[in-house]
């Protein structure tokens, strides 16, 4: 591992684009996102379905299909170009270094494997120990994931659990070796509500004993507010605005954060129609050249069609990219 | 598991005496006496009278059947007609033949169709994957007696590397395991198993590009695995389909076939079956029949049987 020094991020991401082609088509799903994440930080990445938060998720683990994909910007992580990895260090990287739980437990398990193997192959794989080491530390993860009666659960096939159970099992695999960053791709949307809570306060528990860093994609405000110490709105591939939980929540910057807020169901809103936003988010094949959101904003102007507007500070790295911002300052 | 065999076991049973009354009865609805076959065109009333009884024919079906059905319980299926020697041996030594065919048939034929699948599954889409499925296509669609007999065309009129017909030198049907023999072999069993290769490699086309499209393949990549890590995960979960179709396939080459047998005049069951439906030979017919729908059955037994094991989601109890 190359040296690195004290104050550097455990993640940094700049400039990442990701666009896969199909049939003469380019897909263009994510446009430069860049961040920065420090050490045991929790960001909590929100956006709709198609902003390129699994994408970026998938890119920052190398495990986007290579031939129908291409990855260009940078992406560091614990020191480590992560796009020039390869061979047995990329393998290393991923499960080792970084690891990452999926939306639906049920299908990220192989279902002819028991829970128990899958955890002690990643075990070995990264650990390198002996099968009977393996298992151990398999059974203490499951323990430690809160699953009753572990011992029995450890030859258990993905079948024969409950979906909430399937997913402490999903977190047990991806944080039995130990992993710098966790990367959660909407790993609670699957569940039913109750399970939810469970598994956000489970996660939330073992990032701060294994004082990991955790991105936490989801479309659920309610869940990023739970989570997280920092947000980041995507929005047709870029990240819109990023700041605190506290101030992106509190003070919006950005029209379609605004909006996002606006049309989540809060309990003092009952009674009132819930304010949605107009339109749908753009084509990725064809993307505007200057703000994506602009055709769905109230407050668009000329401007906002040339350029696709830099982002703003607006104070204690609260961010946004929207011309109004640039006016006000 | 240990009951669902024995049930499974059991109803082998009423399926046997299903298969054996239909076979029994099904060669008395074919137009032909048995006896004419055997008997001089001038043979007196009294001597075919005698023939009858003493083969029983004289009996209405039922009884016939029942008498068939007791014996072969205890492992007699009569007497030839046409050679006068017992069904049991004349079959024993056509199974014999015909799974000597089918092992070559299923070694090379599975063996390849594994591979090509393989290949063709994990590069689906791509122009390899192409090529193989456009042979596997032709593989399915080819009549094997025209390709068989293109084989001998080629290899054994224009070339003279290998003998068109028979399994041995001068006829003989003893097995031995050398290029004397061999070189025999090669043609039937090529022949025999494009088919079973061809489907074999479509299956397993299939269930790898199905298996790698899913969302557990990208998390096991995820946790770091090499490529021969995932391909044992592929392995383990394409086993018990392609492991059915293989069986079933298995099912078919032992069961030989009539026209390659044919063409090749191996003495095989199918070659057996086709010299007792020309000779109007009921026992021997019968017996054949009945030995092979049963051995299908047992076959489909031992498929489900591994089929379990490998799966943890079928649960029998």
């Amino acid at each position: 591992m190359e040296p690195r020094a004290p104050d550097e991020p455990l993640v940094s991401v700049s400039d990442l684009t990701v666009r896969f082609s199909r049939t003469g088509q380019t897909i263009q799903a994510v446009n430069g996102v860049s961040f920065d994440l420090a050490p045991g930080e929790v960001l909590g990445v929100l956006g709709e379905s198609g902003s390129g938060k699994s994408v970026t998720l998938r890119a920052m683990l190398r495990i986007l299909p290579a031939h129908r994909s291409s990855v260009t910007g940078t992406i560091r992580v614990a020191g480590r170009d992560v796009l020039a990895l390869s061979g047995a260090e990329l393998e290393d990287y991923r499960g080792g270094t970084v690891s990452m739980i999926f939306q639906e437990p049920m299908l990220s398990f192989d279902p002819v494997f028991t829970i128990g193997q899958q955890i002690a192959e990643s075990v070995r794989r990264h650990m390198k120990v002996d099968q009977q080491a393996a298992r151990a530390r398999a059974l203490e993860m499951l323990d430690r994931v809160q699953i009753p009666s572990a011992k029995r659960r450890l030859d258990a096939y993905p079948h024969e659990m409950s979906g909430g159970m399937r997913q402490r099992a999903m977190i047990a695999l991806a944080l039995a070796c130990k992993p710098k960053l966790l990367l959660a791709d909407e790993p609670t949307t699957a569940l039913d509500a109750t399970v939810q809570i469970q598994i956000l306060l489970l996660l939330r528990e073992l990032q701060r004993e294994f004082g990991m860093s955790v991105i936490f994609v989801t479309h659920d405000v309610g869940v990023a507010i739970e989570v997280a110490d920092r947000i980041a709105v995507m929005y047709a591939g870029r990240i819109v605005e990023t700041g605190s939980v506290r101030e992106v929540i509190r003070t919006p910057r950005h029209p379609y954060t605004q909006g996002l807020l606006s049309s989540t169901v809060r309990g003092e809103l009952r009674g009132q129609r819930i304010e949605a936003i107009p339109g749908s988010p753009p084509d990725l094949a064809a993307m505007p050249p200057g703000c994506a959101f602009a055709p769905r904003c109230k407050h668009a102007r000329d401007e906002c069609l040339r350029a696709v507007p830099g982002a703003v500070d607006v104070g204690g790295g609260h961010e946004a990219r929207c011309v109004l911002l640039k006016l006000a300052a | 598991m240990l009951l669902y065999l024995v049930r499974r076991l059991l109803y082998v049973i009423p399926i046997g005496l299903a298969v054996s009354a239909i076979c029994f009865s099904l060669v008395f609805l074919a137009p032909g006496d048995p006896l004419s076959a055997v008997l001089p065109a001038d043979a007196s009333l009294e001597l075919i009278e005698k023939l009858k009884a003493d083969y029983g024919f004289d009996r209405p079906i039922p009884v016939q059947f029942g008498k068939w059905v007791a014996r072969a319980v205890q492992g007699d299926l009569g007497i030839s007609i046409a050679t006068g020697r017992p069904v049991n041996s004349e079959l024993a030594r056509a199974i014999s033949n015909t799974f000597v065919l089918a092992f070559f048939a299923c070694s090379f034929g599975f063996t390849l169709g594994l591979v090509l699948g393989f290949i063709a599954g994990y590069w689906n889409g791509t122009w390899l994957d192409k090529v193989v499925t456009s042979l596997a296509v032709a593989g399915v669609s080819v009549p094997h007696y025209w390709l068989g007999m293109v084989l001998v065309i080629i290899f054994s009129v224009f070339f003279n590397w290998l003998p068109a017909t028979g399994m041995g030198a001068g006829g003989s049907s003893e097995w031995a395991w050398d290029w004397e023999h061999l070189q025999f072999v090669i043609l039937p069993a090529v022949t025999l198993s494009v088919i079973p290769t061809a489907i074999i490699t479509r299956t397993v086309r299939a269930l790898v590009a199905d298996i790698l499209s899913r969302e557990f393949v990208t998390a096991l990549i995820a946790k770091g695995l090499s490529d021969r890590g995932v391909f044992w995960h592929v392995v383990k979960n394409a086993a018990p389909t392609a492991l059915a179709v293989m069986g079933i396939q298995l099912g078919y080459l032992l069961g030989g076939s009539i026209l390659v047998e044919t063409v090749f005049a191996w003495p095989g069951t199918g070659f057996l079956l086709s010299v007792a439906i020309f000779q109007r030979d009921l026992p021997l017919l019968q017996g054949t029949i009945l030995f092979l729908a049963l051995f299908f059955v047992f076959l489909n037994l031992l498929v489900d049987m591994v089929q379990t094991l490998l799966d943890p989601r079928i649960r029998r109890t």
